[in-house]
């Protein structure tokens, strides 16, 4: 049967950008509010996995050409290099560093190692996601 | 370097992440993981004798004070567990270098064990409850992966039972740290005993303290929460299943003999003689097993869960020869059923059935696998100066001075069943008439064979040099005895 989803789909366009973005903003918020790593990364795969349903999986991969077992093999080692950088200070692992730059533009800005850690997090989390997800979805 | 426990547990990670990164490439797979591996066990050393010379090792993540954030705590016990975990993974990785076919080795096999070394490694050294529960989760995804790998048909089948059994137990585990928590207000292991101690271990904790019991009971096959594992265990590989049968059950034994000598120490009468029944009771479970089954795999299976009885007859005993004799046996279980499992998965190689009935007469074509076997056998079950007998004379001497005649008793007992169920093996597969067997090429052979007389080589020596152990051994019991060292290492001054 083949369905009308004209609609999915211009919406999707629209609203894939949107979910995204709000994705990165949550994911900034994470340091002093709610948010952070892993709903970024969560919202991040829910738009994707809109795409995957207003078009198919082919479509979505040739648009989206991620390899999302290397990109949660990536997170991984973001992750645990960012807590190691500790052990070359000798302080106990996770042990985390800020301070506060002059940036232009953004003005006086906290830049804190947690984030990085945060962003291997958030590649953890869609590259997982979207490997189960893909996975489930391609077998069909 | 205050990280030094540490690393044990990040070199596997840090690793297995690398390797996600090219799963096709065999050859790298093999040789980085073993890699890994050989360094692991290096740093294990350095750290077991640093633990040997500066008493217990311990951090708490980020800088954070003690009781608020994750301690890692690694005293003699833990860092004795985490390097026979290790050394036996890095005997079993080098067995699968000739077992394991091409397909698995390039869908994650090798990240999968790392992974679970991971997991195996970070419960061992973790101090807090919760951090525990976490580790569980990495090693149980691990293990989800490795039985399922391969997708064959019973492989499937088990694997939903292994997986839905799991996933019960862990729900179980985190309604009961949170029980732990709603009545003590804290999550780690260190101020957990000293608040236990201070409201004097009111019913509600010895409730959860059952509660734990059988949470890591359904992961360390008690009875009668074992009846998952004898099934679920025979599925997959030989190497998956001996890093399975040497490896998990242990940890849930180690996780029960932390929190019964740590936490739940004041109603002695109550906890640690249920505990006490039900390891009696699984002695007698897995004795009938052992003896039941024709199926080779079965019955080092079943051997599994008489092991952990006995261990954790040691374990309720409280006293300095059972704990220190559980330790022992603990550590000779590790290594000698990885030695059987590698041996038996040779022998199901050559004759290409499980089925007793089927074999024969293997000594005239494999006399060394034979004579090997034997040794294993007779170190499994205790005979002098193997690596069984000086664990298993402690924790009888222990049973008895706490007078628990009859306990002691079915340990012997067990010995012998233990003896029995292994030489049945023998009398059936290398006695009798020959069958036709399908000779293996001779260099998987000596793939197949060198690693598990490396491993039974070890486990004999494990034996005869147990005078030399002894003195990190008793360093593992004191602290169980007396958990003021731990606490004391953990939360400084008091």
């Amino acid at each position: 049967m083949k369905t009308n989803d004209v609609i999915l789909q211009t919406t999707t366009k629209l609203i894939f950008f949107i979910i995204f973005l709000f994705s990165i903003h949550i994911f900034f918020a994470g340091h002093y509010t709610p948010g952070g790593g892993f709903v970024g990364g969560l919202l991040t795969a829910s738009g994707i996995v809109l795409l995957l349903l207003a078009f198919d999986l082919k479509t979505v991969t040739t648009a989206l050409p991620i390899n999302y077992t290397v990109m949660t093999a990536v997170g991984l080692l973001l992750a645990i290099a960012t807590a190691a950088g500790s052990i070359f200070f000798n302080v106990p692992f996770f042990t985390h560093a800020f301070d506060y730059f002059e940036l232009p533009l953004l003005g006086k800005q906290s830049l804190h190692t947690a984030m990085l850690f945060d962003t291997g997090v958030y590649l953890v989390v869609v590259g997982v996601t979207m490997t189960i997800i893909q996975s489930i979805g391609a077998d069909d | 370097m205050i990280n030094l426990l540490l690393f044990p547990i990040l070199i596997p990670f840090l690793f297995a992440s690398i390797l996600l990164l090219f799963p096709k490439n065999r050859l790298a797979q093999r040789w980085i993981t073993f890699g890994t591996l050989l360094l692991t066990l290096f740093v294990t050393f350095v750290l077991l004798f640093k633990v040997k010379a500066d008493g217990i090792q311990a951090i708490t993540l980020g800088s954070w004070p003690a009781p608020f954030g994750i301690s890692m705590v690694s005293d003699m016990l833990s860092v004795l567990l985490v390097l026979s975990s290790t050394l036996i993974t890095l005997i079993v990785v080098w067995y699968s270098f000739s077992f394991i076919d091409r397909d698995r080795e390039s869908y994650f096999y090798y990240p999968g064990i790392l992974f679970m070394l991971t997991g195996v490694n970070g419960a061992f050294t973790t101090g807090d409850i919760f951090n525990m529960f976490v580790f569980f989760e990495v090693l149980l995804m691990s293990s989800y992966l490795l039985i399922v790998l391969g997708g064959e048909k019973i492989q499937l089948r088990e694997s939903i039972k292994y997986i839905l059994v799991n996933v019960i137990s862990s729900a179980l585990f985190v309604v009961t740290v949170a029980y732990l928590y709603s009545v003590i207000g804290t999550l780690n292991m260190a101020d957990i005993s000293v608040k236990i101690a201070e409201v004097n271990q009111p019913g509600i904790i010895t409730v959860i303290a059952v509660l734990f019991l059988m949470v890591f009971g359904l992961k360390g096959a008690i009875f009668p929460l074992y009846f998952w594992l004898p099934s679920s265990y025979a599925a997959p590989p030989i190497p998956v299943l001996a890093l399975f049968g040497a490896l998990l059950t242990k940890v849930g034994v180690y996780a029960i003999m932390r929190t019964y000598t740590l936490f739940f120490t004041l109603d002695q009468a109550f906890t640690h003689e249920l505990l006490m029944i039900l390891a009696i009771l699984t002695i007698v479970a897995g004795s009938i097993g052992a003896l039941a089954y024709f199926d080779v795999k079965k019955i080092i299976i079943y051997n599994i869960i008489i092991a952990v009885g006995v261990i954790l007859f040691g374990a309720s005993q409280m006293n300095e020869p059972a704990l220190m004799g559980s330790v022992f046996y603990l550590i000779h279980d590790i290594l000698i059923k990885g030695a059987l499992f590698l041996l038996i998965g040779i022998i199901i190689a050559i004759t290409g059935t499980s089925d007793l009935r089927k074999m024969g007469g293997l000594i005239k074509t494999y006399p060394t696998l034979g004579w090997t076997y034997l040794i294993a056998a007779f170190g499994l079950a205790g005979i002098p100066p193997l690596s069984g007998f000086v664990g298993k004379l402690l924790i009888v001497q222990g049973g008895f001075e706490a007078d628990n005649l009859w306990g002691s008793i079915f340990i012997l007992a067990s010995s012998l069943v233990v003896l029995l169920s292994v030489i049945r093996i023998f009398i059936y597969a290398f006695w009798g008439e020959p069958v036709k067997v399908q000779m293996l090429s001779s260099s998987v052979y000596r793939g197949l064979f060198i690693p598990a007389v490396v491993l039974v080589g070890i486990s004999v020596l494990y034996g005869v040099g147990s005078e030399w152990l002894v003195p990190f051994m008793s360093d593992a019991s004191n602290v169980m005895l007396d958990p003021t060292i731990y606490i004391k290492a953990v939360l400084g001054g008091a």
